[in-house]
């Protein structure tokens, strides 16, 4: 069945607040997951206090500024700290976002409450295992795939349809949209997730593409698709504005249009 | 959920994983009859409903007197069929999100064929029973 209570090693435990840097003027709190592979310790959350007259408005900066100034240990990915890269992927205040898009003055009410992408394995403090959301990615083969005998110069497309791959193009792999959808929680190893399913449906809508029935026929059960409810949390998460949820009820119109 | 918690790996590959057993190339033909019977139930709704009320306070004979009658007895034979299907499928859907021990699954998703199929036949025969006035 479904577990709708955490692991007793994974039950999170008051963590340790840290000193207030000295001579800050105006200071934010920073309440922070944090997990180590190799202390054998439950999880907890660190409290910080961030000297937001030293650092950039992003919650991104301020996790910066910790890992600089206070906790060297304090460990997360990030890259290109302008929402390009999607390395920075986590739960900022109960919405998965990206850490370099949100802007700190953004959350309200007290702490700036930080965890790792929901519902995934943890590596270490705000770092999930994403192998089986890349793992399903590549399973939808985003790469053009061809029979005809390939032009001298480029596949042509009109301007129309280059226009149909626009709202799926943009994706950048964060996960938030993945890791935000219950359907995906409760069945990620059969359930592609909005993420590649989106991606699914970018080669699908691709008019240069010659392999669209066998795309199709590869998504085609109750689990790889199906399982998308239309909750609709994906929409909501996407940092890039982007709506999966419309990608994969284009992809299930597909398949409705092509049986009937 | 941390890493040590997941249940031991086997030594497949991630993509191996998940292609599994691949496709099962079906999940279509659900999807679109639980859409056709939720617009068949929405049509259905007003004249079903207006049939019960009709039938409210009535004893068997002013309800053969109703039921007896072919449209009557067509429109709530339909809206049987519509929602014990849409019933089996949606009740299908619940067993697949949640429960995930596959022994267990299998025999639910058995049992709600069963009953979707008793529940159906049942109110068919008691629409057919009271119709004909027997």
């Amino acid at each position: 069945m479904v577990e709708f209570a955490l692991p007793k090693n994974s039950k999170i435990t008051g963590g340790k607040t840290w000193p207030k840097p000295a001579g800050a003027t105006e200071l934010r709190e920073f309440k922070v997951y944090r997990w180590n592979p190799d202390d054998g310790k439950n999880p907890s959350v660190d409290t910080y206090y961030v000297d937001t007259n030293d650092c950039g408005p992003m919650v991104l900066d301020g996790l910066i500024w910790i890992k600089n100034h206070i906790d060297p240990s304090l460990t997360f990915r990030r890259s290109c700290r302008e929402g390009v890269c999607g390395s920075c992927a986590m739960n900022i205040d109960g919405q998965n976002t990206l850490a370099c898009t949100r802007s700190m003055h953004d959350v309200k009410d007290g702490a700036v409450k930080i965890n790792p992408l929901p519902h995934q394995p943890v590596v270490k403090d705000l770092v999930p295992d994403l192998t089986n959301f890349y793992a399903q990615y590549a399973s939808v083969e985003p790469w053009l795939k061809t029979t005809s005998p390939t032009p001298q110069k480029e596949w042509r497309q009109s301007h129309e349809d280059r226009e149909k791959l626009d709202g799926l193009y943009e994706c950048i792999l964060c996960a938030c949209c993945s890791t935000s959808c219950p359907s995906y929680w409760w069945n990620s190893e059969r359930y592609l997730g909005p993420a590649a399913l989106l991606q699914a449906n970018r080669w699908v809508s691709d008019s240069r593409d010659e392999a669209t029935g066998e795309r199709l026929d590869n998504l085609e059960d109750p689990f790889r698709l199906y399982r998308c409810h239309t909750i609709m949390n994906c929409a909501k998460a996407c940092p890039k504005g982007l709506n999966p949820a419309e990608a994969i009820a284009e992809l299930k119109l597909k398949m409705v249009e092509r049986q009937i | 959920m941390s890493a040590t918690d997941t249940p031991k790996r086997s030594m497949r590959t991630p993509l191996g994983r998940v292609r599994n057993l691949g496709a099962a190339h079906s999940g279509t033909s659900d999807f679109w009859r639980q859409r056709l019977t939720g617009v068949a139930m929405t049509l259905l709704m007003i004249p079903v409903l207006v049939i019960i009320m009709m039938l409210l306070g009535r004893n068997q004979a002013g309800a053969k007197q109703i039921l007896g009658s072919l449209p009557v007895a067509i429109i709530m034979v339909l809206f049987i069929i519509a929602s014990a299907w849409h019933m089996k499928i949606g009740m299908q859907v619940v067993i697949e999100d949640y429960v995930h021990n596959e022994k267990l699954k299998l025999t639910a998703i058995i049992l709600n064929n069963f009953f979707s199929i008793a529940v159906a036949l049942a109110s068919i025969y008691a629409i057919l029973q009271l119709s004909s006035g027997v």
